[in-house]
């Protein structure tokens, strides 16, 4: 019998996840309508170019803000001050500027660590572990939580159950359910840039709040600067009919660094203790029942180092890959027995700790189940019983439960 | 550099199809029988290590020191992926000053030990586990969550020994 792997011409990956955005947006009526027009153009320019390649709406909002705050400030001021003082204050400016967007983009276009959902196979052997941990548990009485201790570096980690990934989470990962996946080194979901902080896109979004933080200060300070040297020259009254649009921008501009530096500086924080936004807010490591971070290394310069510096992580989604069909394991006959011996690295609970601990199933139905009518178990053959061991035919759809849901490009 | 790009762009189907044209050589004269999975020792922290310890289910049918040999060096290299040293700095100062623009026309160090780790894993399997009717699944495959091995059991004989022609299907096609 030959055997023949049917690939589906399927792309792995499947968008699920529900965009959240804030659109803000900052408009300047003042009576210098020509640089006006021209921010709106750059702006409607911008918006048109972006939307119109689908990007999603929450980096079309941050760029737009920062392309209007830019062309406003820099538009209005730029020849002054690079007559008066400097050419080069423009040019780094745009520097910056560049800098900025390309952090941007990176945070949002990256993989930030997805961890792709378990095979049925993988599962399954899960599910069989979880029982055979679990013992009989008499009816009418709810099955201890899914948790799974680990311990690093002297700390006891819990190790939670994903329902809707199928998986024991890895230390730090959490699922995020915007975008309906477990993301290793869970930070946060971040609207700004429509994508989630993670293991691997975490430097990138911190490098663009600091550098966004530096440009934002950059900007303020030049303007200041641009209206104290048109008023030495020329008064201030006349200064203030001359520079009307760029009072309210300035104004903006200055509630703006508050929030955007505050960020860079509670991020800069976290990294010196290596610790994410999630497990802040969670207060995993907050000192309570002697509970220390297992992960800081206890050095400001190393945990730095480490988060900033460290190796750059491959993503392991496939996204231009092409779903395939596995050999499917067949009956459950095939499957081996109950493990005799625990796994000695990791202690399994006795006791439920907190009762209805487990997440109840994501309401969401998996897309793959709909898609796939015939999805079904393989059941032996009567000539195929003396063996315990079946091959089924390829066709089987084993795999349709494994649908990424990320549908970014990743670098 | 097309085959960096290819590489880069086509994820990871190299050593699928690879493993792909194994498992069609052994198929000829085998049926998947099930799956163990060696999980993740997360012991040392969040660093990407494999368990050590032998499952029972494997007993008959490899020896422990091989499997355990092969789980230590696959923890090595990844160590040596993810080591925190004046390289991995280098190289993240690098990107930084170039706006992670370089990460486009190089190969980051740990994209290199993948590719050490996938032949290494694939030269295990033509060598050891292929005889004896089992194939390793390289980690990045299953998210670097598992070490997947796939147990096979002859369809013919009664026996659980694969016939020779599996072996000879070892050779590589990347």
């Amino acid at each position: 019998m030959s055997a023949v792997m049917i690939t589906r011409k399927v792309r792995k990956w499947e968008s699920s996840g529900k965009e959240h955005f804030l659109l803000r947006w900052t408009r300047n009526d003042g009576p210098q309508k020509g640089v006006f027009y021209l921010t709106l153009f750059l702006i409607v320019g911008t918006c048109l170019t972006v939307l119109s390649i689908r990007v999603s709406r929450p980096i079309a909002a941050s760029t737009l803000f920062i392309w209007a705050m830019i062309t406003k400030n820099v538009i209005g001021a730029c020849p002054y001050l690079a007559i008066h003082l400097s050419p080069a204050i423009p040019v780094f400016a745009i520097v910056l500027f560049l800098f900025v967007m390309a952090m941007l983009l990176r945070t949002s276009f990256s993989d930030p660590g997805v961890l792709p959902r378990a095979l049925p196979e993988e599962a399954t052997f899960i599910e069989m572990e979880i029982e055979a941990a679990n013992g009989n548990v008499p009816a009418g009485q709810r099955p201890p939580p899914r948790i799974r201790n680990v311990q690093i570096n002297g700390q006891i980690v819990k190790l939670k159950y994903c329902y809707t990934c199928k998986i024991f989470r890895p230390p730090r990962a959490s699922h995020c359910s915007i975008c309906d996946n477990c993301v290793d080194r869970f930070d946060h979901h971040c609207p700004w840039v429509g994508n989630c902080v993670g293991k691997r896109n975490y430097r990138y979004f911190y490098l663009f709040t600091l550098s966004l933080s530096l440009l934002t200060i950059y900007i303020f300070t030049f303007d200041i600067v641009h209206v104290v040297l048109r008023s030495v020259d020329s008064g201030f009254v006349k200064t203030l009919q001359d520079t009307p649009g760029t009072y309210p921008f300035v104004l903006v501009c200055f509630f703006t660094l508050w929030s955007v530096v505050g960020l860079t500086g509670f991020h800069t924080y976290l990294i010196s203790l290596n610790q994410t936004t999630n497990e802040d807010i969670k207060g995993s490591w907050s000192g309570k029942n002697r509970v220390q971070n297992p992960y800081s290394h206890k050095n400001i310069l190393k945990n730095c180092c480490e988060v900033l510096c460290g190796p750059a992580y491959p993503s392991v989604l496939d996204r231009r890959g092409l779903m395939r069909d596995d050999l499917p394991i067949t009956s459950s006959a095939a499957v081996p027995a109950i493990r005799s011996n625990p796994v000695p690295q990791t202690t399994k609970t006795t006791a439920p700790l907190i009762p209805n601990e487990h997440t109840p199933d994501d309401t969401k139905p998996s897309i793959a189940d709909t898609t796939n009518p015939h999805a079904e178990k393989s059941s032996p053959s009567p000539k195929e019983e003396k063996q315990p061991t079946l091959y089924k035919a390829l066709h089987s759809p084993s795999l349709q439960s494994t649908v990424w849901t990320y549908e970014k490009t990743c670098f | 550099m097309l085959e960096y790009w290819r590489n880069r762009w086509g994820g990871w189907n190299t050593s699928g199809e690879t493993e792909f044209h194994n498992l069609q050589e052994l198929r000829h004269s085998a049926s998947l029988a099930t799956k163990v999975f060696i999980q993740r020792d997360y012991s040392e922290g969040t660093v990407c290590r494999f368990q050590t310890k032998f499952p029972s289910e494997l007993d008959s049918r490899i020896e422990r020191t091989l499997l355990e040999d092969t789980v230590k060096t696959l923890n090595t290299y990844y160590a040596e992926a993810e080591k925190m040293g004046g390289q991995s700095y280098m190289e993240g100062c690098l990107a930084c000053a170039t706006a992670y623009i370089i990460f486009l026309c190089m190969e980051t160090h740990y994209e290199k030990v993948l590719k050490k780790i996938s032949g290494y894993i694939q030269e295990q399997n033509e060598k050891i586990y292929a005889p004896r009717g089992l194939l390793l699944t390289d980690p990045i495959e299953r998210g670097m969550r598992v070490m997947e091995v796939s147990v096979f059991e002859d369809r013919g004989s009664s026996g659980s020994s694969l016939s020779s022609s599996a072996t000879s299907g070892g050779s590589a096609q990347r």
